[in-house]
């Protein structure tokens, strides 16, 4: 599979998520944000974290402008995949790519630590090896995670089945960290293509360092 | 022309800010205040001497970039 990792300005998560990829075998190639096509053959397009544009007016307000976006938006319009980790996913949700909008934290505190998620749904291609109800360990590590979506929105959330994963604490009871709508850590749109969670899953490769539940997601592109 | 934009959350949508502003005034004793949000006001001086056309671009400014018209709503004023 060939990934491409999208740099911008701030970017501070390529690396991690470029050396996750190439470890589970695959060929990862940096992208910068002034480039205005993506390489061909492109699998999977993953927005990672960081501060893109210092996270100037609003968390990833400015990356939605840069060259590469446009083709990025084509490239899941026509049903590529897209993955937005962090401020990837808020980028996303700036492009209304994804439905709601980000909001500061409830604490209005920069939360940085491991947080447990409860798989929601399975039925989608970042998920599909993980069971319902499947808690994991994975980090978090953001200002501006708190989720908010209108209630017609939410519903149809649900009806499509778009909301995947919820923050919990280990034994599976809601435990939200930053106030987002229903404790909702994780979407995807209504074609299933395009994903997008505040959580690491890129930092959570290696047991030995704390977790390696953010495998089995990053598995789930690999054909 | 300079124009100021006034950004504020939606009413309905929680704000955070507002919250923590709201209880360290609280704690200050400042126990009148009933409510607090927190916005944001950008300055913007441009290149135009016709109100409305100004406004029209100031219009689009504020959809495609300004505000998250999915939370904020905006409020545009010519100094």
């Amino acid at each position: 599979m060939k990934v491409a990792v999208v740099v911008f300005p701030g970017t501070n998560c390529e690396i991690d998520t470029k050396y996750a990829y190439e470890k589970l075998g695959q060929e990862v190639t940096l992208v910068f944000h002034k480039e205005e096509k993506l390489p061909s053959d492109i699998d999977l397009v993953v927005l990672p974290g960081g501060f893109s544009y210092g996270d100037y007016l609003r968390s990833a307000a400015i990356a939605k402008f840069s060259p590469i976006m446009k083709d990025v938006i084509s490239f899941a319009n026509s049903g590529g995949y897209v993955l937005g980790i962090c401020n990837g996913f808020q980028m996303l949700l700036e492009m209304r790519l994804l439905p709601g909008a980000m909001k500061r934290n409830s604490n209005v505190h920069f939360i940085s630590k491991y947080q447990h998620l409860q798989v929601i749904d399975n039925n989608n291609t970042f998920l599909q090896k993980f069971s319902v109800g499947e808690i994991l360990n994975v980090p978090i590590a953001h200002g501006e995670g708190n989720y908010f979506i209108d209630e017609v929105g939410l519903k149809e959330l649900y009806a499509n089945n778009q909301v995947l994963l919820k923050y919990v604490d280990e034994n599976g009871q809601i435990d939200n960290p930053n106030g987002s709508i229903d404790s909702i850590a994780c979407i995807c749109n209504k074609n299933k293509n395009v994903f997008g969670l505040m959580p690491h899953p890129e930092r959570a490769i290696e047991t030995l360092l704390g977790s390696s539940d953010g495998v089995k997601m990053l598995q789930g592109f690999i054909k | 022309m300079k124009i100021r934009v006034n950004i504020q959350l939606k009413a309905g949508v929680l704000d955070p800010q507002g919250k923590a502003v709201h209880h360290a005034l609280s704690s200050l004793g400042f126990n009148e205040v009933a409510d607090v949000r927190v916005g944001k006001q950008i300055l913007l001086d441009i290149d135009e001497s016709d109100v409305t056309k100004a406004k029209a671009r100031v219009t689009d400014m504020c959809e495609e970039l300004l505000a998250n018209t999915v939370i904020e709503n905006y409020e545009i004023e010519i100094l």
